[in-house]
């Protein structure tokens, strides 16, 4: 590296393992089959691992800091708070003076233990590390009482230790952690160190567990991507094609270099790249450049005619691709059955492409100097960011250093198997080259633009009641792109991204006959995870079709989930249901001009029940008080659980009431929020979090906040004498009374 | 061009052109990087500062249109204003990327209007969005730095106890 970045020398691989390791990742023809722990193994090859006495999770200062390494992104969820304090119960740390610090790329050492690479998501933060940092928390515990043990000549099992401070009352001993470090650094880790029970936490589940990094967050110094200065750094941004998968065919630069500040104009693959002393110079810049662009291969269809093509396929017709093929799930029974008799409900359900519209537009800083790469951003699976890298610059995945900063929101979309704004950010710092770092800038409408949405999604529902009421038979029919099409690791045999939520739900298990099957055409539209994945759909056609089913049989919506729930065995469902609907006094009437709706769903390992309260404004749903009720296992900050309830409600109810990503011609129509419509203050509900008392391990709260408020209020406009809600949003012109 | 803005109580002279929006000048130019780049066209609020006590979002601003006025970001809240020690208290933020513009936005509502109603806290903040949907902390955190409420011993907020 020269004088513009000064860092340890990193490996650079040989000509023949850079080819070797070019030619067996592209395609990530590497990484199939692979186990999760060998790919942890592999992809960390070429990091360093110089971890302090305590392991790679905690480090403790001279002071007596406790610091605790975080493997997770914070972008949001609170995961920092509630990792720090698993270590921290364990270890008897002081709460109030621990810090929290953000690891660097290393699978070997920070893999997610439920992915086998270095990653947040799916809500695991928490549960995949709970054990994990139980045993770091523990055994650091027992290297400092050891060390004191032998300091002071004592019993190790007469020494206790709190906040940080530890004890042996028989002799009045006591040290803080920091006058013991050198000591317990010596000490040998015990292999299976002594776990608390849980019964005698004192920090875990307690509203001690507070955010760390609420001040730096409410004094603007939390630092993001965008707030990156370096030296003789280069601001870049790129003139995007107007459709997917159109290139460049040639361009003029001439206006855009006269831009005072413009540095350099050049072609990369996703584009047309500038980059500029500032970012207000890279945006003039970039604006001025005359882009001709080949659009042979690019998606022309609309948004409109991907649906209508959905619909038909979920309807009989075969599609276009022989290779396509439905693929069953939870099917049970003589299907012909599921598609005769009487319908109680016979509908379909339309779900649009969604763009996650995190606060802060993707960004990145990169620095290139030959086959060394340094990443600096909210890298969301940096595993897969060093791999994407160590392509673009030939290097070994392992050796690509990864800096990661807190993220102004992602909610899935800084996670994909392209790492597709980071891998920009490389090519453009690949072209400058020499170490001279370089940030990305997308502005709003080059990230609402970007695809990687949550997909278009289309379902066909038909249900047949037995005699009680009760469905006897379910057909179901789902019609959506592939999340998983693309990743490293191969296309699984089944995507339960696209399904999951109906696949798995107690309502196909309490009935006797069931033919659900799905398929995944293909579309030019690229498509992610949006905060719940397949859960923003699926919860939202089980539990609305469950309401219209209940109002068939003349039954209340709760009384007929109980039932369900009964003959499912689906135990967490009817406890948090039971909550939900006591807390909210669903055996009272709502108070006056609201109207209550209900949805109970599970994802991510935990069960949410929402019981929303929904009036119409100006034929527009709004939303005011809601009670959630959740089972996440055992709640390690219960506030931060609240928070995320919250949020995530809120997150649901947006896309529920206003969002909606519509292609024209293959054109994104929604590039800001002038036109991709999200909720507000005036419109934000009023969440009351209810947490089920739990002794089992944790389970996700980052995600499964959002699924039931959508379906919550389709059932409680059902239950105001509305029409079911066969698409979202429920607001489809703004202002404009729009209820179909 | 050379610039001179009133910025936090300095006068600062800047080179830019007059064109340049004041959150360019804010974040590339001063390094005052708390005030945030979110949609470029005054619809998010991230970008709010006050000129003149005044909420304006800077992203949509000219440099040109400010010379007379006093312009107040972030960093001159000190952290410890009541704004932002309820901020604190309350775990209002998540991402934390919209803070920024959210407390400017409500330090000229606090300023304007001491007691806020839900409605006048509603009037006043609905041009900021927060994606992660903190709304209703920034609601308890405006009516307890207003004096309306008080924040509970136990911190405990709304996770219920059952």
């Amino acid at each position: 590296m020269n004088s513009f970045f000064k860092t340890p020398v990193l490996p650079v691989p040989t000509r023949r393992q850079a080819l070797g390791i070019g030619a067996t990742l592209a395609g990530g023809a590497l990484l199939i089959g692979c186990s999760p722990n060998a790919l942890g193994k592999m992809m960390s090859l070429g990091a360093k691992h110089d971890f302090d006495a305590f392991g790679p999770f905690i480090k403790v200062a001279a002071d007596g800091t406790v610091t605790v390494v975080s493997k997770h992104i914070e972008f949001g969820q609170g995961n920092h708070a509630g990792l720090a304090a698993i270590a921290a119960e364990e270890m008897d740390a002081d709460w109030d003076k621990l810090k929290v610090e953000q690891a660097p790329a290393n699978a070997g050492a920070y893999a997610n233990l439920g992915m086998g690479v270095q990653g947040t998501g799916g809500s695991s933060a928490i549960s995949n590390s709970w054990m994990q940092l139980r045993n770091a928390g523990a055994a650091a515990r027992a290297m400092f009482v050891q060390a004191a043990a032998t300091t002071w000549g004592v019993p190790a099992k007469d020494i206790s230790v709190k906040d940080g401070v530890v004890s042996h009352v028989a002799s009045g001993k006591q040290a803080h952690f920091g006058e013991l470090v050198a000591a317990a650094a010596k000490v040998a880790p015990p292999q299976k160190p002594a776990l608390k029970d849980p019964k005698s936490f004192t920090l875990i589940g307690t509203d001690r567990v507070r955010r760390k990094d609420s001040a730096a967050k409410s004094t603007g110094t939390a630092r993001f991507t965008q707030d990156v200065h370096l030296p003789h750094m280069l601001t870049a941004m790129v003139a995007h094609p107007p459709r997917f998968g159109a290139t460049v065919a040639s361009f003029d630069a001439s206006a855009a270099r006269k831009v005072p500040g413009v540095v350099d104009v050049f072609q990369i693959a996703t584009g047309v790249a500038v980059v500029a002393d500032n970012t207000w110079a890279a945006r003039k810049g970039r604006d001025a450049v005359v882009v001709k662009w080949d659009e042979t291969k690019a998606e022309k269809r609309g948004s409109d005619q991907l649906r209508a093509e959905f619909t038909a396929l979920a309807a009989g017709k075969a599609p276009a691709d022989a290779k396509l093929a439905w693929k069953p799930f939870d099917s049970k029974g003589d299907a012909s059955m599921a598609a005769g008799g009487t319908a109680a409900v016979e509908t379909t359900y339309d779900f649009p492409y969604l763009a996650h519209a995190s606060m802060e537009p993707l960004d990145c800083v990169a620095i290139v100097d030959g086959h060394s790469a340094k990443l600096i951003h909210g890298s969301q699976i940096p595993t897969v960011d060093q791999l994407n890298t160590a392509k673009i610059v030939g290097a070994l995945p392992g050796a690509i250093e990864v800096e990661t900063l807190f993220a102004g929101g992602s909610f899935g979309r800084r996670a994909n198997f392209q790492s597709d704004y980071a891998a920009e950010c490389v090519h453009i710092a690949k072209h400058v080259g020499k170490g001279r770092p370089v940030k990305l800038v997308w502005t709003r409408e080059d990230d609402m633009a970007a695809g990687y949405y949550r997909p278009l999604v289309h379902h066909a529902v038909r249900v047949t009641l037995d005699k009680d009421g009760f469905p006897a038979a379910w057909r179901q029919r789902v019609v959506t792109q592939s999340i998983m099409k693309g990743s490293p690791t191969g296309m699984p045999k089944f995507d339960d991204t696209a399904v999951e939520g109906a696949k798995g739900s107690p309502y196909l298990k309490a009935t006797p006959i069931v033919d659900a099957q799905v398929i995944l055409p293909d579309a030019g539209v690229p498509v992610l995870w949006w905060r719940s994945v397949g859960a923003t759909h699926t919860a939202f056609v089980m539990e609305h079709t469950i309401d219209q089913l209940a109002k068939k049989a003349g039954k209340d919506p709760v009384a007929y989930r109980r039932v369900l729930y009964a003959k499912a065995g689906a135990d967490r469902r009817l406890a948090v249901l039971n909550l939900a609907a006591d807390k909210a006094g669903w055996d009272k009437p709502a108070p006056a001009g609201w109207t209550r709706g209900v949805a109970v769903h599970e994802s991510f390992g935990s069960v949410v029940a929402h019981v929303a309260e929904v009036k119409l404004v100006n034929g527009e749903p709004r939303v005011g008080r809601v009670v959630v009720a959740i089972d996440c296992g055992t709640a390690i900050a219960p506030d931060q659980v609240a928070a995320q309830m919250e949020g995530g409600t809120c997150y649901g109810l947006s896309a529920a009431l206003f969002g909606k990503i519509t292609l024209k011609d293959g054109q994104v129509q929604e590039r800001n929020f002038d036109g991709y419509r999200v909720l507000r203050h005036n419109e934000a509900p009023t969440v009351e979090t209810y947490i089920l008392p739990s002794s089992k391990p944790p389970s996700g709260v980052g995600e499964p906040g959002v699924p039931g408020i959508a379906p919550a209020v389709a059932n409680a406009l059902l239950a105001m004498g509305q029409p079911p809600t066969t698409s979202l949003p429920f607001v489809k012109t703004w202002g404009l009374a729009a209820l179909s | 061009m050379t610039t001179t803005l009133n910025i936090n109580g300095k006068a600062v002279s800047v080179q830019a052109a007059a064109d340049t929006p004041l959150l360019w000048v804010l974040r590339d130019e001063l390094l005052l990087t708390g005030t945030k780049y979110g949609c470029g066209i005054a619809q998010c609020g991230a970008c709010t500062v006050l000129a003149d006590g005044q909420p304006i979002r800077s992203c949509s601003t000219p440099i040109a249109a400010l010379a007379s006025a006093k312009i107040t970001t972030i960093e001159s809240l000190g952290g410890s204003s009541p704004l932002q020690v309820a901020w604190v208290a309350n775990d209002v933020p998540q991402c934390g990327y919209c803070q920024s513009g959210q407390l400017m936005s409500a330090t000229a509502l606090l300023a304007q209007t001491p007691k806020p109603t839900d409605e006048q806290i509603d009037a006043a903040m609905s041009g900021n969005i927060c994606r992660c949907g903190t709304y209703q902390r920034i609601k308890a955190a405006i009516k307890e730095a207003s004096g309306q409420t008080h924040p509970k011993p136990d911190m405990a907020k709304s996770a219920a106890k059952v």
